[in-house]
C-alpha cells in the first residue's frame, strides 16, 4: 500500500483529495488529509461579512463534510515536513510517512510583522477582513460607525485575493450610500504598488470608477509602522497617512510548518515549478494554491484549475511518465463594484485582464472587465458551486484549467506581457 | 513599442519598462535612470543586481525581501529611489513592474 499525504483542508487540498480518490485504487494507495481546523469557511464572503450581505453561519461547515469517503482526516497540528526521511511531523508527536507528498498549507496574515498594528488600536480602529474573526469584528464596528476618514490599506504583496481591498472600497461607498452617510466618510485607499490599477487595459477602463465613487488613493505606500496613539500610517519614506478606521491587509506569510521545515522562501511559501506544480524541494513533494512561490495570484479560482491539472500530473508521476508543462497561472475572479454590480476578469501568468465574452466567445453571458448586474449575480451564485462544486473536485462547465484567448479583446500586442 | 535608448533600439511597453530583459545594458540603465533624475552609484548597481537576479529566479519581488536579503536597508533603499522605489528601481533594472491583478 503506498500513501499519498496532503497538508491542509483548505479550498486546495479538499479538491485534491476529492480529485485523487476516485482515481486511485484504495487497494493500492492510501489518501490522508491533516488540518488542525474542524471548520471550512467560505474565504470569498469574508468580503461581504462586514457589510451584513452575508451571515456568519452562511460562511462556515465542517471540514471534514467535504472530505471523501475513502479518504482519512487527522485533525492535528503539523510540525514539520522531513524530505530526506518522506516523513511529517505532527505537532501530536506522531510521524506519517508518505510517497506522494502535497503541500496546501494556504497563506495566513500576519499582523505582528508590521510595528504597532497590534497595539492597543487593533480590533477597535483597526481592523482586517481577511479572518473570519476580523471580519466579523469589523461588521459590528461599521453598524455604529459615524462616519470619518476610513483607510483601506495593503502592506506587501503578495496577499490572498489580490483585487479584494479594492473591492471593499467599492462596496464600502455603496454601504455607506445606502445608510444615507456617504458624505461623512472620507474614503481613502493605500497600496504599496504604483495605483490601484497596474495592468494598462483596467487602468484605462477602469480608472474612472474611483473618481465616481470618492475614493482617494496613495500610492508607492510602503508602511513602516502604526501610530496607534495619533492614528496615522508610516511609510519608509516619511509619508502619513491619518485614519479614523483603518481596514488593513496584514503582509500575508506561508504557513509556519513551512518555514520549520526549511523548505520555503522569506515569505514561506514553497518554491514550485509553475507549470507542472511539483515543488522545487524533492520529486515526490507537490505543492498547490496559496501555499505556493507562483507568481499567479492568490485566489481559490487559481487552486481549482492547478488542481485538474496537479490531478493530471501526480497520475503521470505514479506511472512514471514525463509532466505536464501546462499551468498557465489561470485566474478568473468576480470583482464588486457596489450597487449590485460586479466585474470579470479571465487572465494568467502572460496575459493581462481584458474586455471581451465569457465563457462562450462572443456571446457572454457574461461580460468581461464591464460593469454589470448579471457579472454580481454570478458572484452571488458563486457560493453555492463553491460548497457544491468546486470542492468536490468537480469541473466548471465550459471552463478549462488553462486559459483561452477566444472572445477577448487583445489592444495591443506589447500589453499581453504579464 | 521600440525605442532608442542609448544609441540602441529596445522594446519597452507604454510604461516605459522594458519587455526584454536580455536588451538591457548598464548604458540602457543609466538612460534610465537619468530620466528617472537618479544618478546611479555603486550601492544602486548593488540593487539592480539583486533585483535582477530575483526576477531570473522567479521570486516574487516585495520591499521586505528586500529589506530581509537585499544589498540595503529599507530606508537605504527609498533614499537611493525616493518615491515608489520598487517601481524606479524596477524600471532601472530592466524588469517588470510590481503588478497586482488588475
Amino acid at each position: 500500500m503506498r500513501r499519498i499525504l496532503i497538508l491542509g483542508a483548505g479550498t486546495a487540498g479538499t479538491m485534491m483529495a476529492n480529485h485523487l480518490r476516485p482515481k486511485l485504487r484504495s487497494s493500492d494507495w492510501s489518501i490522508t488529509v491533516v488540518d488542525q481546523e474542524k471548520i471550512h469557511y467560505y474565504q470569498p464572503g469574508f468580503l461581504f461579512l462586514p457589510f451584513g450581505t452575508y451571515e456568519p453561519k452562511q460562511l462556515k461547515k465542517p471540514i471534514e463534510k467535504f472530505i471523501p469517503a475513502g479518504v482519512q482526516l487527522v485533525q492535528c497540528g503539523i510540525d514539520r515536513v522531513l524530505p530526506e526521511k518522506n516523513v511529517v511531523s505532527l505537532l501530536d508527536g506522531y510521524e506519517l510517512e508518505y510517497d506522494i507528498l502535497i503541500i496546501a498549507t494556504g497563506t495566513k496574515i500576519a499582523p505582528q510583522e508590521t510595528e504597532g498594528m497590534l497595539g492597543e488600536g487593533w480590533r477597535k480602529d483597526i481592523f482586517d477582513f481577511y479572518t473570519f474573526a476580523g471580519a466579523k469584528a469589523l461588521r459590528d464596528k461599521l453598524r455604529d460607525w459615524d462616519g470619518g476618514k476610513l483607510v483601506v490599506h495593503i502592506c506587501e504583496m503578495p496577499i490572498k485575493c489580490p483585487v479584494a481591498p479594492l473591492e471593499f472600497c467599492f462596496l464600502a461607498d455603496s454601504f455607506f450610500h445606502e445608510k444615507r452617510m456617504r458624505d461623512r466618510v472620507d474614503l481613502t485607499f493605500v497600496t504599496p504598488l504604483g495605483g490601484a490599477f497596474t495592468k494598462p487595459t483596467a487602468t484605462e477602463k477602469l480608472g474612472h470608477l474611483l473618481k465616481e465613487k470618492r475614493i482617494n488613493i496613495v500610492s508607492d505606500f510602503a508602511i513602516e509602522k502604526v501610530d496607534n496613539e495619533h492614528k496615522k500610517i508610516i511609510d519608509y519614506g516619511g509619508k502619513e497617512v491619518t485614519y479614523d478606521l483603518l481596514v488593513t491587509v496584514p503582509v500575508n506569510l506561508g504557513d509556519e510548518m513551512v518555514a520549520r521545515s526549511g523548505i520555503g522562501d522569506d515569505m514561506n511559501f514553497v518554491p514550485t515549478n509553475k507549470a507542472t506544480l511539483q515543488s522545487l524541494v524533492k520529486e515526490n513533494i507537490f505543492a498547490i494554491g496559496d501555499a505556493t512561490n507562483l507568481p499567479a495570484s492568490k485566489a481559490g479560482s487559481v487552486a481549482h484549475f492547478e488542481s485538474e491539472i496537479l490531478t493530471d500530473n501526480i497520475l503521470r508521476f505514479i506511472d512514471g511518465q514525463p509532466l505536464k508543462e501546462e499551468f498557465d497561472g489561470h485566474a478568473n475572479c468576480f470583482i464588486e463594484t457596489g450597487h449590485g454590480k460586479a466585474l470579470l476578469i479571465d487572465f494568467n501568468y502572460t496575459h493581462e485582464p481584458v474586455e471581451g465574452t465569457f465563457p462562450f466567445p462572443g456571446v457572454g453571458p457574461l461580460k468581461l472587465l464591464e460593469e454589470s448586474r448579471i457579472n454580481h449575480y454570478g458572484k452571488m451564485a458563486f457560493r453555492w458551486m463553491y460548497w457544491n462544486i468546486l470542492l468536490r473536485g468537480r469541473h466548471i462547465p465550459f471552463v478549462s484549467p488553462t486559459m483561452s484567448e477566444l472572445g477577448k479583446k487583445y489592444p495591443h500586442e506589447e500589453v499581453k506581457h504579464g | 513599442m521600440d525605442k532608442t535608448v542609448a544609441g540602441k533600439v529596445i522594446s519597452m511597453n507604454e510604461e516605459g519598462y522594458l519587455t526584454d530583459l536580455s536588451q538591457w545594458t548598464q548604458e540602457v540603465a543609466r538612460e534610465i535612470a537619468q530620466e528617472e533624475g537618479i544618478e546611479l552609484t555603486d550601492q544602486h548597481w548593488s540593487v539592480i543586481e539583486f533585483l535582477q537576479q530575483s526576477f531570473k529566479k522567479s521570486e516574487p519581488l516585495s520591499i521586505r525581501s528586500l529589506g530581509k536579503k537585499g544589498p540595503v536597508s529599507i530606508k537605504d533603499f527609498y533614499s537611493l529611489f525616493p518615491d515608489g522605489p520598487l517601481k524606479k528601481a524596477s524600471r532601472i533594472a530592466g524588469i517588470p513592474k510590481p503588478a497586482s491583478c488588475i
